[in-house]
């Protein structure tokens, strides 16, 4: 189950739902995504005030579809669930969601970090964010990269 | 008709969100396409000549710049993407 929304979400309520949903599950990951205030190294910009998500309404929700699929086709999952939002947020505020449930830790855990690695920088959501002084397009990272070609099978 | 999509930096420096174009003949691939915008726009060299910092999907899949285009294909140009 995948959701692009405006609206804040509780983690409460989404790890009852997906406990609910989960069958005979001996692990579920919960991970949570904030909004910091160190955005990027441009101490000059000031703190970030908040970020303004910007996504591409049907290929977005495609590719949450398709990594959900990925994942579910490499590891055991008994369930799965991405939230991301999109406009604006500020400092602190949740921005993204994942939940994965399984019948051990290991596939929870691994399903978990494949998915947040891909919402990284393969989902088309771009973030600008604004400080005192300026606002700016996040730039993508090299390191983001890195983490999801890891999961690359040989 | 063709349709184009531009997001975030792309969208503000080009100052343009879609447009919707007949495709001419001779533009066959998406670097076609490239060549044809910045022919009609010369603005917008700067801008799509970004090389990897421009991406670009046809149908809402990110192709390279060979790939061919179809009538009533949805383009979208956009940079690299910064989620999660």
């Amino acid at each position: 189950m995948i959701s692009i929304q405006k609206q804040d979400f509780s983690l409460g309520d989404e790890y009852a739902a997906i406990r609910a949903r989960a069958g005979d599950a001996g692990a579920i990951i919960t991970f949570t995504g904030l909004v910091r205030e160190m955005y990027g190294a441009d101490s000059t910009a000031g703190a970030v005030q908040s970020l303004t998500l910007e996504h591409y309404p049907g290929m977005t929700e495609k590719c949450l579809q398709d990594i959900q699929q990925q994942a579910e086709d490499r590891w055991p999952l008994l369930a799965s669930r991405i939230i991301h939002r999109v406009g604006e947020l500020y400092s602190h505020e949740q921005i993204v969601f994942v939940a994965t449930a399984s019948p051990h830790r290991q596939a929870a855990f691994e399903s978990a970090e494949f998915i947040m690695d891909y919402l990284k920088s393969k989902a088309p959501f771009w973030k600008k964010q604004k400080s005192e002084n300026e606002s700016s397009w996040v730039e993508s990272r090299d390191t983001d990269k890195a983490a999801l070609d890891r999961w690359q099978k040989t | 008709m063709l349709s184009i999509q531009y997001f975030a930096s792309i969208r503000e420096a080009l100052d343009r969100n879609e447009e919707e174009l007949e495709l001419p003949r001779d533009v066959k691939s998406v670097q076609a396409l490239i060549d044809y915008l910045v022919k009609a726009n010369p603005n917008f060299e700067a801008v799509l000549k970004g090389g990897s910092k421009v991406l670009v999907a046809v149908n809402q899949t990110v192709v390279d710049r060979n790939h061919l285009l179809a009538q009533n294909d949805e383009v979208a140009f956009f940079p690299p993407m910064t989620g999660g």
